[in-house]
């Protein structure tokens, strides 16, 4: 088994991946090290913690000043909301594409393609100066608010995943809307309970990588969010750490650790999800 | 395979029926309130806006034909609200002075001059005491320099001898009780401290309002609003500032602190260009930018190819192994492992110096040394970029077909001539467009720049918030939220438009490159 390392060409493309491979994981042992080092400074700390304990974490948890718990709902909340909402948005639009022919239709489909060019975040002064508008007339959903930021996002909707989408349900044979028609469905319930049950699989691919996307987005949280309890994580943890790394190392450790966790098992998951739910069809015809 | 709209369709039960009716009538109530608000405020052309587009959401959703658009309707909505409408916003703003000190209009900024009152220092001054009655109204009984007597209630001030109230008690020539106001005692001022710095009364052309806790002085309007000249005039030296531009300028030059929101023309777009203040910082940032991007795609494309072609050899082993290790980076979320980064980074206690330190001797100003911080944020990038380039690396390699390889090596091909020749000109093909994007993605790459550098260390010298690592994207986001001198939402603006043609014309490219707008065209 161990012949083919000892080749001289194959011996140096192990050292070479061996390289990258501490490249690329020597920083997340690190915190995962730093995580269980109650010393909580990034001074001296060693890669195996002389004395390790769950200090760290019951530290983040007992922070008055630095909601992690807080912040961490919140970040939940707004991607599952966005996420949830996107995915209705998008599933309307991307049926009308799919099935209907009006006019407007290229055109359409044209457009979202090309608005969708530019990053919505360019724009994030505009999107600070509406907020603040909305703010003074509708509370809920102004700076500082869950609401606006959830409002803004969902402006990003159309795009990709109209586009993705579309390009699934053209790949379901319209006879199954046909025979509910028969039956006596409307166009809406063709939709509602014949197309979306057999497009699970987009519909979840979607979902979660608009969660994933919302979840760390770090840009227009940043401007439209300010008050220490409604922060998104990325924003309050970057608030928390500042340039306290002697101080607070460990702890922020801790939560990096919480923080990714959600999105590296959706990655882990979605590795299949992808590959699956783009090629596998719903029926075969 | 393709729908089509000829179908005979069941009519909506009653229950959908319903629900779309108590939709767009719930629509309806809340747009037309909006509409009086916005009436109300003065703002037309956006109570024009909304009720346009609330007809045309009723129309779409009455009239039969037009049914394909109502699951449009609600995308649609949102990326006009919160995409073009921002992006037209920002081209708007770039042409004018809006910021700190030019944030409102000009008939608001006029009027907050014209009841702007100073202090006549000339005029009388007067011992005062307060009074309040039982529904919250204030009074002041006022003893003038000269001994005269007056009472300040309803906004105007009287002579005491005038009043028709009844003066109850006397302590030191002070009533207790004024008709209905009672004197308050010295805990009460503090309580009603903010309403009564804000008591104004009318006494011939000036206004009596409160200089300290017992006195009230004189105040005069220190401006009015000339409409013949456009200007707003000093009431003492009865010099002009005239608006003009967004300022009001004096003829010597002096002009008035708050300037008001208006059009400048291409004036910012000027300023990047030739204030030496402005531009030097920009185009520094300008340049940078570019380097940033195209380093990044290189030193990802670079590694991420060397491993997917190392990688891709059918007789390496531990192929999957391998790839589930390399690709942690890429699953982290970017803003956690920006921040990781930073902290490895710090120049006195980091890992990185820590580990260079004791291995070579040497220690690196990582963040502090605009070189430094450059290469310690290509370094991140790399980290954060190559796992992607060499899964797109890998996929494109396997498309390659063997015979090529085979052909290579009748022909007496090397190693690396292979790779040249055959593996590279192929690969280029299909990743090109990716690598055109990643450049467009890095371009704007905020979040690595922000958090790693914050755009520091500072650059010396410059008048904007710009830094020696700022690309534009987070030197627009300096301008407009982080600037110690001030916003600057205009100049701000004409950066982004800069930042959108140059993103559009990558984009631009890249289509015609793929042919992508061809493709779309013939099969939607």
């Amino acid at each position: 088994m161990f012949r083919g390392f000892l080749e001289p060409a194959y011996l140096w493309r192990h050292i070479v991946i061996w390289l990258c491979i501490v490249f690329a994981i020597l920083p997340v042992l690190w915190i995962i090290s730093a995580s269980f080092d109650p010393s909580n400074t990034i001074i001296g700390q060693k890669l195996i913690p002389s004395n390790p304990s769950l200090e760290n974490y019951r530290r983040l948890f007992n922070d008055p000043t630095h909601p992690f718990k807080r912040w961490m709902l919140n970040t939940l909340k707004v991607s599952l909301v966005t996420s949830a909402l996107v995915v209705a948005i998008t599933s309307l639009a991307a049926y009308s594409f799919s099935r209907f022919r009006f006019r407007g239709r290229k055109t359409g489909l044209f457009s979202i393609l090309l608005i969708q060019m530019f990053p919505q975040m360019l724009a994030m002064v505009a999107i600070y100066l509406l907020l603040l508008w909305i703010g003074e007339r509708f509370a809920r959903f102004g700076l500082n608010t869950h609401g606006g930021l959830i409002l803004v996002y969902l402006g990003g909707a159309m795009g990709v995943n109209v586009w993705l989408m579309k390009g699934y349900f053209d790949t379901i044979p319209t006879s199954l809307e046909e025979a509910a028609t028969i039956d006596g469905a409307t166009r809406f319930q063709c939709f509602y309970k014949v197309i979306l049950p057999l497009s699970r699989p987009i519909l979840v691919v979607i979902f979660f990588l608009q969660f994933i996307g919302t979840y760390s987005e770090y840009v227009l949280a940043k401007v439209l969010l300010s008050s220490n309890n409604v922060l998104t994580l990325a924003v309050g943890l970057q608030t928390f750490i500042g340039d306290q790394y002697a101080k607070r190392w460990g702890v922020f450790s801790a939560a990096a650790i919480i923080g990714s966790a959600p999105i590296l098992i959706l990655f882990a998951l979605l590795q299949n999800q992808l590959v699956s739910g783009l090629t596998r069809g719903a029926v075969k015809e | 395979m393709k729908g089509t709209t000829r179908r005979r369709v069941a009519d909506t039960p009653l229950p959908g029926l319903i629900a779309k009716v108590a939709l767009l009538g719930l629509l309806n109530a809340v747009a037309i309130w909006a509409i009086f608000v916005l009436v109300g405020e003065g703002v037309y052309w956006l109570a024009i806006m909304l009720a346009a587009g609330c007809a045309l959401i009723d129309w779409v959703f009455l009239t039969p034909r037009l049914f394909a658009w109502r699951y449009l309707i609600p995308g649609l909505i949102f990326m006009a609200a919160m995409v073009v409408y921002p992006i037209c916003y920002t081209v708007a703003v770039a042409f004018t002075n809006y910021g700190t000190g030019h944030v409102l209009t000009k008939e608001q900024v006029i009027e907050n001059y014209v009841a702007r009152f100073t202090l006549q220092e000339e005029m009388p001054e007067y011992q005062t005491t307060i009074y309040r009655s039982e529904d919250g109204k204030f009074a002041v009984f006022l003893v003038g320099p000269g001994g005269e007597n007056l009472i300040g209630m309803d906004g105007e001030v009287t002579a005491l001898d005038d009043t028709a109230l009844s003066i109850e008690g006397d302590r030191d020539g002070v009533p207790e009780r004024i008709g209905p106001y009672q004197q308050l005692g010295i805990l009460e001022l503090f309580q009603h401290m903010s309403s009564l710095e804000a008591l104004e009364f009318h006494f011939e052309d000036s206004v009596i309002r409160m200089r300290s806790v017992d006195r009230f002085a004189t105040y005069a309007p220190q401006y009015h609003y000339d409409e013949e000249l456009d200007a707003l005039v000093d009431c003492s030296t009865g010099k002009a500032f005239i608006a003009k531009q967004g300022a009001f300028l004096a003829e010597d030059g002096e002009a008035l602190d708050v300037g008001y929101r208006a059009p400048v023309g291409w004036s910012n777009f000027s300023r990047l260009l030739r204030s030496p203040q402005v531009s030097g910082p920009f185009l520094r940032v300008f340049v940078w930018t570019f380097e940033w991007a195209a380093l990044s795609v290189l030193t990802t494309f670079g590694l991420g190819l060397l491993l997917a072609v190392i990688l891709n050899d059918n007789k390496m082993k531990f192929k999957g192994f391998y790839r589930v290790l390399l690709l942690i980076p890429y699953a982290m979320p970017v803003f956690i492992s920006a921040l990781i980064w930073r902290g490895l980074l710090n120049t006195e206690v980091g890992l990185v110096n820590d580990v260079l330190q004791s291995l070579f001797g040497v220690w690196v100003p990582w963040l502090q040394d605009p070189f430094w911080a450059k290469v310690a944020l290509v370094i991140v990038n790399l980290w954060l970029g190559f796992p992607y380039m060499m899964l797109i690396n890998l996929g494109s390699l396997q498309s390659i077909p063997d015979e090529l390889y085979e052909a290579a090596r009748v022909d007496g091909a090397s190693g690396w001539q292979q790779f040249w020749h055959v593996t590279l000109p192929l690969l280029l093909v299909s990743v090109a467009p990716l690598l055109v994007s990643c450049f467009a993605f890095n371009f704007n790459n905020f979040g690595v720049i922000y958090l790693v550098t914050q755009g520091r260390p500072p650059i010396p010298g410059a008048r904007t918030p710009a830094g020696a690592t700022d690309i534009l994207i987070t030197y627009t986001y300096r301008l407009a939220f982080e600037s110690g001198s001030g916003t600057d939402y205009g100049l701000a603006s004409a950066v982004t438009i800069l930042i959108f043609l140059i993103v559009g014309t990558l984009s631009w490219f890249n289509f015609r490159f793929t042919g992508t707008l061809e493709e779309v065209r013939e099969n939607v």
